[in-house]
């Protein structure tokens, strides 16, 4: 068994956008890339280019659909259309548009360096800890016997088992960068939110209600997924914002009295427009 | 219980080069880090202007493709029949010399036996003005295949066009429109700019029939049929102008709104401008020093004729005048003219172009077109922006501030890669006109060295001269009938058919119909086909499966292949190399010099004109050569004009050396930074020596801000246009027009209706006739089109402007739209680049397969469960692949991941890789042809431009007797087109 540490002062981790993901991975691959060669490294790959290629990750992003939620514009007008008191009839191209379409959330994975980690505890040998500076949770590969329990502990999939080398991986919240001085400033942060081509993830102590990271968490409603668990996630993922789709709108927007164009010869209209060259 | 081992702070490597990458074709600026001389990892350059740090999926798997088991090692000799992969490794001596000497032939025999066409090339200023030198109209790279529609429309009506002609104001728009944007282009920038728009709150709209990657984060997503884009836009078009929501202004400053269009059917300047007798356009202006009665002299005129109106003819192009834009005028020579505004009222606000008119058709509710229209409104007058920027117009005008429409539009080969791509896209340049949103702040804005005239100067070349040596490029922008490549009969020259009665305006040629047309043999047989990077015997082919039968077929008569010799050049190992005689295997993109010139496709942003280069950051390991510098020494062995000196020595060392000192005019070279003997000379100057060392020392990329007055309404900006001309990016501070009406399409027109000394054969006039419309408009796709061919001649000038749309009744049409119902579609995974991505060992873990998405109703409809094995067939073939649901996808449509199915074998993966055992491609399905009409072929192209209409495949769909059994094949259907 491991101990945790006293609740450490800093709570380094970060906050992603789930608004701006557009699911690119390009994340992922900046982390494959840079812990491949790294003091975590490597980060082996099974089959590369075989049936079944696979890997070690630190850092994967799923997409799913969700269906049902909210409404958007093109599906509410269908509802209420008003068409010259022509009735719209379903085709099998407007079908859909009485259903809610669905929404697509690209949700990026990794290790939440949570405040209590199930995976911690139940570690043998000490290999899995909690860094008692910053909070950081930490896979020592030399004393790592690849028992896996953590894995199962960890309600998050976000360790990652290497078969080559016998031993746990996960994310280790780039910890060989982030206090490189032989870095430039803007260098020591994650490589994942380096590469972020929308800037939808963010690097942060989430321990200073002060800082920019808390203060996106605050504004933004961040939430940590499966808090019910009871793990304290210190990562935070911001909501899809509500979408600017303004089929609620549309109604009064119609109503502002546009120029009634039967009213008007279509194109007398513009000739006595002063207009300036 | 910290690490012992751990060294946080240790070094990440030992060295680090800047270099730009080439995991796709957005050429972001990258940091290679090398440990022990090998590359540890690759990050974005913080420093660099396209990408600020920023790396997407591909450029941080850099690493995977550099070290590629896929790469080529060596020259290859065919030693088997073509396409059974058998070679032998060559020296490159051997290689070379069997290359010069099948080259060398054909350059004495008749240049054009030589068909040289490459891919993604980043060096077409190098491979263009290669295949100029040697003679051969026969050269183009993959534009045809992929962009064309949305470059030529783009330049043909204002001088740009999207992506790496203009980008939108990220700074500043408050909304929107993506249309059709593929996700891999334009990739970091892109992506950037959402995140600005997202922080800001700014609206985006995706249009787009399936909704991945930058529609998921969209506010509102508009799954829209494919092919009925333009549709679409013109019921936005009719919308705006129904309810005058029209920047007048803008449109008579800037654009030839105004211009007088001569109305006299049957004559030969019927549809042109009417132009004074120093030829300047003539428009109508407001006269207060006529009387009213001035009206009365317009004994036909119809509506409207406004009881007030005192005009006089005026040059449209002065200043401090007072346009009109409808009306109908008498000319001094007695005939009518009307603005060409009022043509463009008149066709888009009829009925036809209505809301309730499309919805059906374009799958999108009537109402959500109305407000959408309303929404773009909205934000470009009532929410118009004021930069406090003072600026000269080109007339001289000082202005205290800068005027911004914040509606920004983007799109890319969604909406263009059908036969009505070219007309869909000039209309959306349409649309930003009527809201004033070209190059103001918040809309779209041009990235230097655009605008150009529209169209550019540069006509594509045509004669050969005295030392054998074309007498311009290959490609180009054709202004007339004259200018195109057809012999005296108005037959073909170029063996892709572009810049014929075809496909007139094929500015960057048509690379999807080279394998077809050389193995016919129509219009002509070749000697070699030259590929480079172009994968044209996989997924750069439509009907892959027969244009490979067709790269390995021989003529009965003599034994011999039909298409004698082929010669590829890549640095991996794809589908095609086993259908090459010779194979060049090249360098990756880390080991090489390349020039991303403002010649060709520069790296500019609408703030700067840029331009980068490539430096060799690992020496090969391999037996390989760079091509750029193959193809040099390949010109000098040749004697090629400019290669080699009177003694046959080569001119250039290299490419290095040919990026250094090679001049296109004096003092216009492919880089742009650093010229001049001593390197302070910017755009224009003598070749300087250290140029390369200079960019190097710079990140290996130069930039030039445009001069802050400069930044804006870059069509009509003195300062702007008097900074590009210095730097030689237009020929003179000239302001230029964007054109609404397109004269140069209307001269086209009248040499079908016979007028003109260069006239399209008979049976092609209809067509001409037909798709040159000077206004543009919507067509179904052309194979459905069957109004295409016999309508043209009806409609003459009885109905004119001609009504665009015909009854929209499955019944019309040469195609049976029952027995293919549905549409098939591809769409660009973000993490690869076409075929680029599969043979990366990280990057095929994300996705090592594609499969057949669709929604659950069309899925329902057919009886097809989640993970159903299918068939797709259409006309050409049937595919068997596996259906997924997808909601986020409009009914009708199917789609899958572009590039991801290969070929058995190859890019070194193992027979039973994902890839090729479940992936597939669409392309099976696609036919390179039309079915015949009038005793005739076309291509499956735009009529304009000949840009590929892949996205108009129709296809249906058919149950398997065991949907739970895996595997992917191909079945070519009986009696299909050879």
């Amino acid at each position: 068994m491991t101990a945790l540490p006293p609740p450490p002062p800093k709570k380094l981790g970060l906050v992603i956008d789930l608004d701006t993901c557009v699911g690119c991975h390009a994340c992922a691959v900046a982390c494959k890339s840079w812990n491949d060669g790294g003091a975590f490294g490597p980060l082996p790959d099974a089959d590369p280019l075989g049936a079944a290629p696979d890997g070690v990750w630190f850092n994967r992003v799923h997409t799913y659909e969700v269906t049902g939620l909210g409404t958007a514009g093109a599906a509410s007008e269908q509802r209420k259309a008003d068409d010259g008191g022509r009735p719209e009839i379903p085709t099998a191209a407007t079908a859909h548009s009485r259903v809610p379409p669905a929404l697509t959330i690209h949700f990026p994975r990794s290790c939440l360096h949570c405040e209590t980690p199930a995976c911690v505890p139940v570690c043998p040998t000490g290999a899995s800890y909690k860094r008692a500076e910053d909070g950081i949770v930490l896979v020592d590969a030399d004393k790592c016997i690849g028992c896996q329990l953590c894995a199962w502990a960890c309600p998050y999939g976000a360790r990652e088992f290497s078969a080559a080398r016998g031993v746990m991986q996960k994310c280790t919240l780039c910890v060989d960068r982030i206090y490189d001085d032989s870095l430039a400033p803007q260098d020591r942060q994650p490589a994942c939110v380096a590469a972020c081509p929308t800037r939808a993830r963010h690097f942060g102590d989430l321990g200073d209600p002060h800082s920019e990271v808390s203060k996106l968490v605050a504004e933004r409603g961040g939430f940590a997924p499966l808090q019910e668990l009871g793990y304290a996630p210190v990562n935070r993922y911001l909501p899809p914002r509500p979408h600017r789709d303004d089929g609620a709108h549309a109604a009064a927007e119609t109503a502002e009295a546009p120029l009634d164009g039967e009213a008007l010869p279509p194109l007398l209209r513009w000739l006595d427009r002063l207009l300036s060259r | 219980m910290p690490h012992r081992s751990l060294k946080p702070d240790a070094p990440v490597g030992d060295r680090v080069v800047t270099t730009t990458c080439y995991m796709c074709a957005c050429r972001c600026g990258i940091r290679v880090h090398l440990k022990d001389g090998r590359v540890r990892y690759i990050d974005g350059n913080p420093a660099h202007p396209v990408n600020r740090g920023a790396i997407c999926a591909k450029g941080a798997a850099g690493p995977r493709q550099h070290d590629s088991p896929a790469r080529l090692r060596k020259p290859l000799l065919r030693t088997g029949p073509r396409g059974a992969g058998e070679f032998r490794e060559i020296e490159w001596s051997e290689a070379l010399a069997l290359a010069a000497k099948w080259l060398g032939d054909i350059r004495k025999r008749n240049p054009d036996e030589l068909a040289f066409f490459t891919g993604r090339d980043q060096s077409q200023a190098l491979t263009g003005w290669w295949a100029q030198q040697f003679g051969t109209v026969n050269y183009a790279a993959h534009g045809g295949f992929c962009s064309v529609n949305m470059a030529a429309a783009g330049m043909y009506t204002l001088g740009g066009s999207f992506w790496e002609f203009g980008e939108p104001d990220w700074e500043h728009t408050k909304y929107l429109l993506l249309w059709g944007v593929a996700e891999d282009h334009d990739s970091n920038p892109i992506k950037l700019g959402l995140g600005k728009l997202k922080a800001r709150g700014a609206k985006i709209v995706a249009i787009n029939p399936v909704r991945t990657g930058y529609a998921a984060i969209a506010d509102e997503w508009v799954p829209i049929r494919p092919g009925t884009d333009g549709l679409l836009i013109g019921a936005l078009l009719h919308e705006l102008l129904r309810h005058d929501r029209i920047d007048l202004d803008y449109l008579v400053r800037y654009t030839n709104a105004h211009w007088l269009v001569i109305r006299a059917p049957g004559s030969a300047d019927d549809g042109l401008f009417a132009r004074d007798a120093e030829g300047h356009p003539l428009c109508a202006a407001r006269d207060a020093s006529l009387s009213p009665d001035a009206v009365g002299e317009e004994g036909g005129a119809r509506e409207p004729v406004a009881s007030a109106l005192r005009w006089r003819l005026e040059r449209a192009d002065a200043v401090g005048i007072a346009p009109v834009i409808v009306g109908e005028y008498a000319l001094p020579d007695g005939r009518t003219a009307v603005p060409a505004f009022q043509l463009l009222a008149q066709r888009f606000l009829a009925p036809e172009y209505a809301p309730q008119a499309v919805a059906e058709r374009c799958g999108v509710p009537a109402a959500t077109i109305r407000r959408l229209a309303q929404e773009l409104a909205k934000v470009a007058f009532e929410q118009a922006i004021s930069l406090p920027q003072h600026w000269t117009d080109a007339w001289g005008r000082e202005h205290a501030d800068m005027l911004g429409r914040p509606v920004a539009m983007h799109a890319m080969r969604g909406i263009g890669a059908h036969a009505n791509g070219f007309h869909t896209c000039r209309m959306l340049h349409l649309l930003q006109m009527l809201l004033g949103a070209i190059d103001t702040p918040g809309s779209f804005r041009y990235q230097p060295p655009y605008p150009k005239a529209v169209p550019p100067a540069n006509r594509p070349g045509r004669a050969r001269r005295d030392d054998g040596a074309l007498d311009a490029n290959p490609l180009g922008y054709v202004h007339a009938p004259a200018d195109l490549l057809v012999d005296a009969d108005g037959r073909p020259r170029r063996i892709d058919k572009a810049f014929s009665w075809e496909h007139p305006l094929a500015a960057h040629g048509m690379l999807q119909t080279v394998i077809r047309n050389a193995w016919a043999g129509d219009p002509y047989r070749i000697d070699t086909l030259f590929l480079f990077m172009a994968n044209m015997g996989w997924n750069s082919a439509m009907n892959t499966a027969e244009t490979r039968r067709m790269l390995a077929d021989r003529d009965p008569a003599t034994g011999r292949y039909r298409i004698p010799h082929i010669i590829y050049v890549d640095a991996y190992g794809s589908e095609t190399v086993d259908y090459a005689d010779l194979v060049l295997p090249d360098t990756t993109y880390l080991e090489r010099h390349d020039g991303m010139s403002l010649l060709d496709r520069p790296i500019s942003d609408a703030d700067g004109a840029a331009d980068a280069i490539r430096v060799p950051v690992v020496a090969p390991d391999r037996d390989v050569r760079p091509f750029q510098d193959v193809l040099l020494e390949l010109g000098a062995r040749l004697r090629l004009p400019g290669m080699a000196d009177a003694d046959g020595a080569p001119v250039y060392r290299d490419y290095a050396d040919y990026l250094q000192r090679h001049q296109r005019a004096p003092g216009v070279g492919l880089l742009a930074g650093w010229r001049g003997a001593d390197g302070t000379a910017h755009g224009v100057g003598a070749p300087n020596p250290r140029q390369l060392e200079a960019y190097a020392a710079h990140d290996c990329h130069w930039r030039l801000p445009v001069p802050a007055a400069g930044r804006y309404y870059k069509m009509a900006n003195r300062d702007y246009l008097e900074w590009a001309r210095a730097l030689g990016f237009v020929g003179s501070a000239a302001p230029i027009v964007l054109e609404l009406y397109s004269e140069t399409l209307q001269r086209f027109r009248l040499s079908a209706q016979g007028h003109g000394a260069v006239r399209p054969p008979a049976r092609q006039r209809a067509r001409v006739e037909r798709y040159f419309d000077p206004l543009p408009f919507w067509y179904d796709d052309i194979e459905a089109d069957g109004s295409s061919a016999e309508r043209g001649g009806e409609r003459g000038h009885a109905e004119w402007p001609p009504s665009a749309l015909g009854a929209p009744s499955p019944a019309r049409g040469g195609r049976d739209e029952k027995a293919y119902p549905l549409h098939a579609i591809s769409q660009r995974p973000m993490f690869m680049y076409h075929a680029w991505g599969s043979h990366n060992v990280w990057l095929r873990q994300i996705a090592a397969r594609n499969c057949l998405y669709l929604h659950p109703a069309t899925a329902a409809e057919h009886g097809v469960a989640d993970g159903d094995w299918v068939w797709l067939v259409s006309p050409q073939a049937r595919i068997r692949v596996q259906a997924r649901l997808h909601a986020g996808t409009a009914p009708g449509v199917l789609w899958t991941w572009n590039a991801i199915g290969k070929g058995k074998g190859a890019w070194r993966l193992a027979a039973d890789a994902p890839e090729s055992r479940d992936g597939f491609l669409l392309n099976h399905l696609i036919g390179e042809l039309l079915p015949p009409r009038d005793g005739a072929r076309y291509a499956n192209a735009d009529p304009v431009t000949g840009q590929a209409a892949w996205y108009d495949l129709r296809v249906r769909l058919e149950r398997d007797a065991a949907p739970e059994v895996p595997g992917h094949r191909i079945e070519r259907a009986t009696g299909s087109a050879a």
